[in-house]
């Protein structure tokens, strides 16, 4: 008799209890004893560890190579979906394969690898020096594994929107005599901002926590390209539990807020628009 | 019914290690937690040392390896990873074990000869083959334009002896421990990268070319020679003194009364005190403690004057307080604006 | 559907603009997916195809191939299933908190590696909180396969839900009302109806969640405890061959992860396409 009721599809109490119990056993639970061993620490304490010199020096190379990584990407990744749904070229399937690659190597060997190119004596790291550009061992090299990692995030995010663009728009463009780059940049690039933030968003929360592909090609120098992840596990190889914790809070705390932002984002760019519809 | 479970346990023994090696009983199996650059050593001893206590007791024992930094895997064991020994880097690994969660009693150290370290290493210099930069000794590695590659003190259990080892020289040359941290600051701004581990930073020296010299342990740099073409691309230079690197090793008491494994765990690292175990250790390049198989090895370690942690520094604790603890002598290094 | 798209005049970028950003796009993929790609297959063959199959047979090597089956085959069904409950809570009922609900289910992607596992470390070491009770019912954990499923299990948790929410938001529930107006049952309706509607994003979302769990290294290393031939996952077996001189070795296993990506990648093309074709309508009224 409730099937009746319009709007009473089953499996509500269901879904609610799997979810709740999933994500809280899962998620919620274990990052609550993150916040259960850092509040060991008194809240001067917290403070003075989350704002050491290393530690500032550690979350500036992170957020500023992450973001880096991002911007490149932001470039990159857009002009990659557009290729490949508006171009027709030999090889476009498995351009598109590859581009999820980062998301199925494991970020060691990528790691590796992208060391044994970049570093000195390897093919691409000679190419560059000769050039007086060092890569492998430096803050550029931190930016290139984080390039690799979170390329998918924005290529991913952008090729369906791009996919279900609406033709006439354009066709209206043209008509009205707009030349083809004034249409892409006034017509098509704001439709597709949304998107792009996401992706961006969702590349940088990533990139803020990487590891596995960073540590080999970073050089891991104090204060210069030694990324937060080390730091905490550095504190943790000297027992310092509460330490690390309270530094992955903080990393924490930045994609969280990222990730936040995003949702926010796409909240007024959904009432925007069906308030521009309506 | 019977022969049927009989063939089952033999078929799980031969598919190997799938499972926990519950199904044999009568079987002993260990776990060795150790530290990154042992795995060529203790794969050695464990078949040797399997053999011997096969033909002195009958009883099979498998033995299993962990390795990785020397602080990461005491780690684990404190959190749970049940280790019936652990052969790791440095006494302060191991001194952790006893003052988190009392898994080993703080007295440890004197169960066994020799501070509980069956073998010893000190740390020498690799260079590329012709010494192109002329590096003879502790001295010539804080000239401006040396590449130094060592892994990070912080995460790396070698880069400790390292750190020692160049503090120790300093503070005997040049007098006091103000000029020592003078000449360790100047050492560290010669270099580029601080891998992780101890292999990591070979792995930067011999394969990714960085550097002019690796401050690495002794068997470290003997093994780097003695793979591939090491002979044609590197060469060893020993400083005209260094540190004796002790690395203990000892049973870990709370998972041994657990496993019931004591007996064979406490065999197995006398085991390596044998003239068997001495002669494995000193084919693998660490320095033998028995002075039988010394002698018969002398050309493959050259005599340097050798100091202790204990005497230079005063042990681990006090080591680990002043230098590598946050807001210690190496965070100073490269704490700006001092 | 794109095909007549492409062929007016006015969606079609002229050649001095087609070529700049092909060659562009080109440049960018073959120098930061072609050659760390074909890098990895250099390095596997470089002893030759037998050195190559010999390290894949080893015995290690064949321990930690099984273990990462494993794992995968536990963690990547639970996520399925949490991802289909999610998304039918998130899409079909508008309830207090949903927006936070969504946000929790993303959280694991901008959880750094290092602190999911440390966060299992957390709770189930032999410092952590249910410490005395592991211990008093002999309950392994942490360093043994269960810590390693849950931590692949939390870095892939919102692979699934992430792929069907919106899917499952554009289709809207029309047709499930209508079968349950019809009198069938709830589980009737969800075999019948939802499913055959969500086959092709049900099995993108599980194929990307595959990739994921096969190659997760970080919190991996951290609960697993690195036993050779016990709990060494494929990934972690490649850093354990890398650091012992075995670069051979370590990038033949590497490969082979390579590989199953690379299947994963084809497998993914295929459902995307086939996605793309069971629901035409799907462009019209986007």
């Amino acid at each position: 008799m409730r099937a009746k009721h319009r709007h009473a599809l089953p499996g509500f109490g269901l879904t609610l209890g799997v979810c709740l119990a999933y994500l809280g056993l899962i998620v919620l639970l274990p990052l609550a004893a993150l916040a259960w061993k850092s509040a060991s620490l008194g809240a001067g304490e917290f403070w003075a560890i989350v704002t050491a010199p290393r530690a500032l020096a550690a979350y500036r190379v992170t957020f500023g190579c992450a973001a880096l990584a991002g911007l490149v990407n932001l470039v990159f990744g857009p002009l990659l979906a557009w290729v490949l749904v508006r171009y027709r070229f030999p090889g476009r399937t498995l351009v598109d394969a590859l581009v999820d690659l980062p998301f199925a190597l494991p970020t060691a060997v990528a790691g590796i690898t992208l060391t044994a190119l970049y570093a000195s004596n390897g093919p691409l790291g000679r190419a560059l020096e000769a050039h007086g550009w060092k890569i492998a061992y430096t803050p550029s090299g931190i930016t290139v594994a984080l390039v690799f990692v979170s390329l998918p995030f924005l290529v991913r995010s952008v090729q369906p929107v791009l996919e279900h663009l609406e033709p006439d728009v354009e066709e209206a463009a043209a008509t009205l005599g707009a030349g083809r780059l004034t249409t892409l940049w006034r017509v098509v690039l704001p439709t597709l901002w949304p998107a792009i933030l996401s992706g961006f968003a969702l590349a940088f929360a990533r990139a803020l926590g990487e590891y596995g592909s960073v540590i080999f090609i970073a050089g891991n120098m104090p204060m210069v390209s030694e990324i937060a992840p080390l730091l905490i596990t550095a504190k943790l190889d000297q027992y310092d539990y509460a330490g690390a914790t309270a530094i992955a809070l903080v990393l924490l705390a930045g994609s969280f807020a990222t990730l936040l932002a995003l949702n926010l984002l796409q909240l007024v760019t959904v009432r925007r628009r069906s308030a521009g519809s309506a | 019914m019977r022969r049927w479970s009989v063939s089952l346990l033999a078929a799980a023994l031969a598919a190997g290690a799938l499972c926990h090696a519950g199904t044999a009983r009568a079987d002993a199996s260990l776990l060795n937690v150790s530290y990154d650059p042992t795995r060529e050593l203790y794969r050695d001893v464990n078949a040797a040392f399997a053999a011997d206590w096969k033909q002195r007791t009958g009883e099979t024992v498998t033995i299993k390896q962990s390795h990785g930094g020397s602080g990461k895997q005491s780690r684990s064991v404190i959190d749970g990873l049940e280790a019936d020994v652990v052969t790791l880097a440095l006494a302060w690994d191991i001194d952790a074990l006893a003052a988190h969660g009392g898994l080993v009693p703080a007295d440890w150290q004197k169960r066994l000869p020799d501070n509980s370290a069956p073998y010893t290493s000190t740390i020498v210099f690799l260079v590329r083959k012709g010494n192109p930069k002329g590096i003879k000794d502790w001295e010539d590695l804080v000239k401006p334009g040396i590449g130094v590659i060592t892994p990070n003190p912080k995460t790396s259990g070698g880069a400790r002896w390292n750190y020692l080892a160049a503090w120790g020289y300093a503070a005997k040359k040049f007098g006091g421990d103000a000029a020592a941290k003078d000449f360790v600051g100047k050492l560290f701004k010669n270099v580029p990268v601080l891998d992780t581990g101890a292999r990591g930073a070979t792995t930067t020296f011999v394969e990714r070319g960085q550097g002019d010299v690796l401050l690495a342990w002794e068997n470290e740099a003997l093994l780097a020679l003695a793979e591939g073409d090491g002979k044609a691309r590197f060469e060893i230079v020993v400083p005209s003194v260094s540190i004796l690197a002790e690395p203990p090793v000892t049973v870990v008491d709370k998972v041994v009364d657990k496993h019931g494994t004591r007996k064979v765990a406490e065999a197995y690292l006398k085991f390596l005190y044998t003239p068997a175990g001495q002669e494995i250790a000193a084919k693998n390049g660490y320095r033998p403690r028995d002075a039988a198989v010394a002698t018969k090895v002398a050309a493959k370690f050259p005599a340097l004057p050798l100091f202790t942690v204990d005497e230079a520094f005063g042990g681990w604790q006090k080591a680990q307080a002043t230098h590598f603890a946050d807001g210690g002598t190496f965070d100073q290094i490269y704490t700006p604006g001092r | 559907m794109s095909a007549p798209r492409l062929a007016s005049n006015a969606l079609r970028d002229p050649w001095w603009l087609r070529l700049p950003l092909l060659m562009l796009a080109l440049a960018f993929v073959a120098l930061f997916l072609v050659l760390p790609l074909l890098a990895v297959f250099g390095y596997a063959f470089e002893k030759g195809v037998d050195f190559y199959f010999a390290s894949l047979v080893d015995e290690d090597a064949r321990a930690a191939i099984r273990l990462t089956l494993l794992v995968t085959a536990i963690a990547v069904p639970a996520n399925t299933l949490f991802g289909i409950a999610a998304a039918w809570l998130i899409t079909r009922f508008s309830f207090p908190g949903r927006g936070l609900l969504l946000s929790l289910i993303d959280l694991p992607f901008a959880v750094s590696p290092v602190i999911a596992g440390l966060i299992y470390v957390l709770l189930f070491g032999a410092q952590g909180l249910f410490a005395p009770w592991l211990a008093a019912h002999d309950v392994k954990i942490i360093f043994a396969v269960p810590g390693i499923v849950l931590a692949t299990i939390f870095v892939t948790f919102p692979f699934v839900a992430r792929e069907l929410i919106p899917l499952m938001q554009a289709q809207g529930s029309e047709q499930e009302q209508a079968a349950i107006t019809l009198g069938a049952g709830g589980f009737a309706m969800f075999w019948r109806v939802v499913l055959p509607k969500i086959g092709w994003g049900l099995g993108y979302g599980v194929i990307l969640c595959n990739a994921r769990a096969i190659g997760e290294f970080g919190a991996v290393s951290v609960v697993s405890g690195h036993i050779r031939g016990l709990t060494n996952t494929m990934p972690l077996h490649v850093e354990i061959l890398y650091n012992e001189y075995q670069r051979t070795a370590a990038f033949a296993v590497a490969s082979l992860l390579a590989l199953l990506a690379l299947a994963t990648l084809a497998l993914k093309q295929l459902v995307g396409w086939r996605m793309r074709r069971a629901t035409p309508a799907d462009g019209t009224h986007a």
